[in-house]
């Protein structure tokens, strides 16, 4: 999404240690100025804004607005583009803060960000746990008494909840924040190795992503299993939006330029769009040589199969390609509500995972029907959006309010330092 | 490829028009409102084969059916009426009358695939079965078991059973939308869909049936109630499709059915 000549942040790389003072101080988060809102990378903004309401519609029952999501187009789904811009921003956002406050600072600002986000995941969890017991004690259809087997755990709530704030016990769609937290409780780590050499940093990324394929690292998970997202293995995209975010896009310029790049882009974005069209036209399959089938599944999400992230790295190339950061549709107030959501990341993307909850109790206790469903995908996306708004009016206020008396701290959250 | 569908396709008429036809003399059998079971016949067909089923009933062989399923495979208290149950008087019904069927069930209840696949050379030991559906996957993924493990522990139990020289058809987890949040079923339809494609057998995909017959209305699986009522009728509805699949994948000639 992000990259090439135009990317802001680009002042790092190389130049480790130099203060940024000669370059254009573009830029989403400068502690000493206020960020003009017109200057951020609005397409950042705009694609995690995205991802975020995707993940909402994928969280919720399919319906038909489900069809509209990526993960039906292709191999990677919004859950890429979500850890990719974190990285990214967070990269941007903290990377300045260690070149201008110094490596003790901006960790504690980064150890600051995943309390944050720790809170808002044992939140989120608590939500989920009177949902999970109100089930339990209201739902009791014959045909589902081995699903309700799920309810076990109700059992010893003493062993569960410890599980839970160790981030080990981590329900179905709760998946996403326990990867997060330990993603940006190794930023301080990235940051100051991409301080020194970000290639080499990218490389060593690379080679934990292959030595967690090639030995099967993993963090296990209560009561038994592993996390559904493996942090081994998701960092790549992670550490690669931090890479890109400290001048790696700029130095890609030219191969993202090139029409090879493009066109090798198109052609495995379809491919990758045929193989998932098989998975919904049954009849299609046999014309799919089993050789390919066999090599290619499955495709491991837990591990971020390498292509999943060639679907992504093609998808960011076109994207970068065919959307310049100056399109004045990013402008536009059509996208507004997009790029506001996308703004505010870490709240809305918790308000998502609760308005799927909240939709699926409504699905389940007042009426399932495809209009019901349709009025809550909708409404929540208004909520989503209407809350981001708010957020967005507060940090206004209190800003003005508060930039005489203090350095604008806060604008870290605003940038998306998560 | 033409032949195929044409196949499916007349087969599948004639198992839409057979309830009716019969709900006269079979109406104790047969479900109150068959229209109820209606599916796209996608979900009812299967690229793979079961030869051995499809030899057994040319020889005018008995056709023995082991279902291996936990406890959805089952009704509370009304056994008669549940899936493997129902399967079996449909495929009497469709059979011809000489072809005798006979229908058992091992139900292992809170065990996952691999606790179940370990009895399986003692099970085939004691049962000879012509065809093995095996119902598997739920307390996999109500334990969150890793995903890879439940693929590796399905294919030990597929080979296992093919080694007992059965046919094997494959059946995933049950669509309930109520614990959608909570049971991630996902990567458990997949990588069964995985299995059943590397050893070529039919996998019978419960799941995406069920959501069917909940998004077209047909049945309400929200549904709090207490009573067996839905519970029966979605297994007869089961029954039903599972018959027709097995036929479907036996390749059965229209001669060879009752209708």
């Amino acid at each position: 999404m992000t990259i090439a000549d135009q990317v802001t942040g680009s002042t790092i790389a190389g130049t480790a240690g130099a203060k940024p003072a000669g370059t254009k101080a573009r830029a989403a988060a400068p502690a000493i100025t206020l960020p003009a809102i017109g200057e951020r990378e609005l397409r950042l903004d705009l694609f995690r804004g995205l991802a975020l309401w995707l993940i909402f519609i994928d969280h919720l029952p399919p319906s038909l607005l489900t069809w509209f999501t990526i993960r039906n187009y292709g191999l990677s789904d919004a859950t890429e583009i979500f850890i990719f811009i974190s990285g990214y921003t967070a990269a941007f956002v903290y990377g300045r803060a260690m070149l201008e406050s110094g490596v003790l600072i901006a960790t504690a600002r980064i150890l600051r960000r995943v309390w944050q986000i720790y809170v808002a995941h044992v939140f989120l969890f608590t939500i989920f746990l009177a949902e999970i017991s109100y089930v339990a004690t209201r739902f009791e259809n014959p045909l589902y008494t081995e699903e309700m087997g799920i309810m076990d755990f109700l059992k010893q709530p003493d062993v569960t909840i410890v599980q839970a704030l160790l981030l080990r016990f981590r329900p179905v769609n709760m998946d996403v924040l326990p990867l997060y937290i330990v993603l940006m409780l190794a930023l301080p780590l990235i940051l100051w190795s991409m301080k020194w050499r970000p290639d080499v940093t990218l490389g060593l990324s690379v080679l934990l992503y292959a030595v967690t394929w090639e030995y099967d690292l993993y963090l296990s998970a209560y009561p038994n299993g592993f996390w559904a997202f493996n942090p081994f293995a998701w960092q790549l995209l992670f550490v690669f939006g931090a890479w890109c975010a400290l001048g790696g896009a700029r130095r890609m310029s030219g191969i993202l330029a090139s029409p090879v790049t493009m066109w090798i882009s198109i052609a495995y974005l379809i491919a990758a769009f045929y193989v998932t069209l098989t998975w919904y036209v049954p009849q299609l399959s046999q014309f799919m040589p089993k050789q390919i089938e066999q090599w290619m599944y499955p495709i491991d999400k837990t591990d971020l199969d390498v292509l999943r992230f060639a679907h992504f790295l093609a998808l960011a190339a076109l994207t970068v390609r065919f959307l310049p950061r100056d399109w004045p549709g990013l402008k536009s107030r059509w996208l507004r509500p997009l790029i506001l959501c996308g703004q505010h990341s870490l709240e809305i993307f918790c308000l998502g995972v609760f308005l799927a909850f909240a939709g699926h109790f409504v699905l389940a206790e007042i009426s399932g029907g495809p209009v019901m469903h349709a009025l809550i995908s909708l409404s929540g996306i208004l909520i989503m959006w209407g809350v981001a708004w708010v957020i967005s009016w507060y940090k206004r206020v209190a800003d003005k309010s508060g930039a005489k008396t203090k350095n604008a701290v806060g604008n870290a959250d605003l940038a998306g330092g998560g | 490829m033409k032949a195929k569908v044409l196949l499916s396709l007349v087969l599948l008429c004639g198992n839409l028009a057979a309830p009716t036809a019969r709900a006269g003399d079979a109406a104790s059998a047969a479900s109150p409102m068959p229209a109820a079971c209606e599916l796209p016949s996608y979900l009812l067909t299967s690229e793979s084969q079961l030869p051995k089923v499809a030899e057994a009933i040319k020889a005018g062989k008995p056709l023995d059916i082991l279902v291996i399923g936990s406890r959805s495979t089952t009704i509370p208290s009304s056994e008669s009426s549940s899936y493997p149950a129902r399967m079996e008087a449909i495929l009497k019904e469709k059979l011809p009358p000489s072809e005798p069927v006979h229908v058992s069930v091992e139900i292992q209840s809170k065990k996952t695939a691999e606790e179940t696949a370990s009895t399986f050379v003692k099970l085939m030991e004691a049962k000879t079965p012509t065809l093995v559906i095996w119902q598997t996957g739920t307390v996999d993924a109500i334990r969150s078991i890793d995903p890879d493990e439940f693929r590796s522990a399905v294919t030990d139990g597929v080979v296992a059973l093919q080694k007992a020289g059965a046919d094997v058809v494959l059946m995933n987890l049950q669509y309930s939308p109520r614990t959608e949040t909570m049971i991630s079923a996902q990567p458990f339809l997949d990588n069964m869909r995985v299995v059943a494609q590397e050893h070529d057998i039919p996998l019978f995909d419960r799941f995406a049936i069920m959501r069917q017959w909940n998004e077209q209305g047909q049945f309400d699986l929200f549904n709090p109630s207490r009573g067996p009522e839905l519970a029966k009728q979605v297994h007869d509805c089961l029954g039903r499709a599972l018959a027709q699949f097995v036929i479907d994948a036996a390749h059965l000639e229209p001669a060879q059915q009752q209708n």
